[in-house]
């Protein structure tokens, strides 16, 4: 509770922090904020030249939306795994990264993990309101969908922070964390429908028995499905799995939480 | 004392000494272990007190727990046992400007570092000016840091820094920073603070700081608290530890052991030829030094050397300068300097003696420290600080 009125209490140096990340992030590069477009936009031509023209995988129809593109419907699914392989990556080495900080001025270390996911929160934000222009000049007027969108930005932002909270403390006593994250988030990407749709999967294994629901415990996935189902079929997530991703980031939330402030003690002294 | 603003009360700190560092998984799991360490305790049972608006020194030597003390007292470090309590705002100067950012500007700088150091926005906006002005970077501020000169970069954050306007300061040494007329006004500023009845707790080596600016001391000694009080008493007292220590180590060296020529005991005497540790400015004495050579030296030097506590020379004559030569100096026998008029100023001082051959270049032997005596307020009558007197005359027209 303490620690919570704290943090409070540092709102303006978290607001702080992460204008530093966000104008750092930028601010040697000519291009300067286009970058911030130019990454998901190449990873996009990408995987809609692989997958959709070479591999001829068929995205869903939406329904009721009708929509049937393929470039759509994977930017519906790689934004949100965008913004959590960028959250965990930065906010994994953000006490790394600010070392002479931790240890010559006393904070909230929690602040830096914060600032930094939320800097590329931010970013998720801005690809997300481009995605919902273009969804616009393909006929998904998304309007009515954004407050549930802002309610699974809120979810995946609990359970982003979570995830980096417990990798910060953890990288700070195990350096090769980050070669780790890099093979654990590669799997992650095909482990939950982003470049294909979920029929594939149920295909090979059927839509019951266990293989298709531990598929479906991956909170990605249903992150991802709930991110669909709003901006690409233009449709309320079902509600289950609504309550399991809240269930989930509340959880990974506090645990994330508990285990940094366990590691939290001595991190001037092993920094 | 309920007035206390800082307490620190048994307080006990262990680091890790690694031996092998295991800092990876991959190392970790390839010797089924975490890192071999030794643990050794920083700080020991440590408690003491700081009353509201009083300035409180930290000393001791390298290595004996003072920095980790402060650290522990600004929350970066946390105590494995015992409680730490510091009431109000505190501001903690232990690096200067840590957390700027080399890209960006120095208004951007300002604005993140005062947040970091916990103000807000608004009392950023009112004293943004007097932070800028008082580093003296008008014309770079919208210029990023990374172009700045070490000296700026100080300055930005010592003038951050102290315009936080903390209850409690805490300063670990850094007022050394920047050219004089910075460093003067970094003074004027924390005397500032201290009269408006802020308090202050500082970690430093000069017993010159912890006698003119502080009221109380804490002197550590292998993370333990070897003594308590006022300051000037306890700087004494570590004074006097450190010229034991310096004697022991010179009595250990047989270098300085033997040689032809030895100093056997040093005096200060005053004008009726008495010896003497307390002087008054302005008194006729007269130093004193014995040796003993045990064959015959040809062509010696002998030389006086006064220094404050912290070390600075304040003058060192010698007799070769001085043109007084002597071919041979055989058996015992003593070397007087007599200084008509004393214009040293209020203060302790130490006299350290040695003897040389003819070019200064081999020593025969060298007394650090022999002699500490203590100068009292006389004629010239200042009290303004410093360490001599010019014995001006003033006239005003």
């Amino acid at each position: 509770m303490q620690t919570l009125r704290e943090i409070a209490s540092r709102r303006e140096l978290f607001v702080n922090l992460t204008l530093r990340e966000l104008r750092s992030k930028y601010k040697r590069s000519v291009l300067g904020w286009a970058w911030s477009m130019l990454n998901p936009l190449t990873t996009l031509l990408i995987y809609a030249t692989v997958f959709g023209i070479f591999l001829r995988v068929e995205p869903d129809v939406g329904d009721p939306s009708g929509l049937k593109n393929f470039a759509m419907f994977l930017m519906c699914g790689l934004l949100p795994y965008t913004f959590l392989a960028n959250g965990l990556n930065a906010g994994m080495t953000s006490l790394i990264g600010n070392a002479n900080l931790v240890q010559k001025v006393y904070f909230p270390r929690e602040i830096l993990v914060g600032a930094t996911v939320a800097s590329w929160l931010v970013s998720f934000l801005i690809e997300l309101g481009v995605l919902a222009l273009v969804l616009a000049f393909f006929g998904n007027i998304v309007v009515p969908w954004v407050p549930v969108v802002l309610l699974l930005v809120v979810l995946q932002t609990m359970f982003v922070t979570g995830i980096a909270l417990a990798l910060a403390g953890a990288a700070v006593y195990f350096r090769d964390l980050q070669h780790l994250l890099g093979l654990v988030l590669q799997v992650w990407l095909y482990s939950a429908p982003i470049v294909y749709p979920v029929a594939l999967v149920e295909g090979e294994v059927g839509t019951s028995g266990w293989k298709i629901t531990l598929y479906n415990l991956n909170p990605l996935t249903r992150f991802v499905e709930a991110y669909r189902d709003a901006f690409y079929h233009l449709r309320l997530p079902p509600l289950d799995d609504l309550a399991y991703l809240v269930g989930v980031s509340v959880a990974v939330l506090l645990a994330g939480w508990w285990a940094f402030s366990r590691l939290e003690g001595r991190l001037a002294e092993e920094l | 004392m309920s007035d206390a603003v800082v307490r620190a009360d048994g307080v006990w700190k262990r680091f890790r000494l690694y031996h092998e560092r295991n800092q990876s998984l991959k190392a970790t799991i390839m010797r089924r272990g975490r890192a071999r360490y030794e643990e050794f305790w920083a700080l020991k049972d440590v408690s003491f007190e700081v009353p509201a608006g009083s300035t409180f020194a930290l000393i001791g030597h390298n290595g004996s727990g003072k920095s980790t003390m402060l650290k522990t007292l600004a929350r970066i470090l946390r105590p494995d046992k015992g409680t730490v309590e510091v009431k109000g705002k505190m501001s903690a100067l232990l690096e200067l400007g840590a957390g700027f950012h080399p890209e960006l500007s120095g208004r951007e700088n300002v604005y993140l570092n005062g947040a970091i150091l916990g103000l807000s926005k608004r009392e950023l906006d009112r004293r943004f000016d007097d932070i800028v002005g008082f580093a003296g970077l008008e014309r770079f501020i919208d210029s990023p840091v990374k172009n700045y000169s070490s000296g700026m970069y100080v300055r930005l954050g010592f003038s951050v820094a102290i315009n936080v306007d903390p209850d409690v300061l805490l300063i670990d040494e850094v007022l050394a920073v920047g050219d004089e007329e910075f460093q003067r006004k970094c003074l004027e500023r924390v005397a500032d603070l201290r009269a408006s009845g802020r308090t202050i707790v500082v970690v430093t080596h000069s017993m010159q700081t912890v006698r003119s600016l502080c009221d109380r001391a804490v002197w550590l000694e292998n993370g333990v608290v070897r003594e308590e009080g006022e300051a000037g008493e306890v700087a004494d007292a570590y004074l006097g530890q450190v010229q034991v220590d310096i004697q022991q180590a010179e009595a250990a060296d047989p270098s300085s052991r033997w040689s032809q020529l030895r100093i056997t005991q040093v005096e200060l005497l005053d004008s009726r030829g008495r010896p003497t540790t307390r002087v008054a400015t302005g008194d006729a004495v007269t130093f004193r030094m014995h040796y003993e050579a045990a064959e015959p030296v040809r062509n010696p030097v002998f030389s006086f050397a006064i220094t404050t506590p912290d070390g600075m020379l304040v003058t060192g004559p010698n007799t070769k300068e001085a043109e007084v030569f002597v071919d041979k100096v055989e058996g015992e026998g003593t070397v007087d300097l007599h200084v008509p008029r004393l214009l040293l100023l209020l203060g302790n001082y130490d006299v350290t003696v040695e003897c040389t051959n003819d070019s200064v270049t081999h020593s025969y032997h060298r007394w650090s420290r022999a002699l500490r005596f203590d100068v009292v307020p006389g004629v010239p009558h200042e009290t303004y600080g410093g360490v001599v007197s010019l014995d001006g005359r003033f006239s005003i027209n």
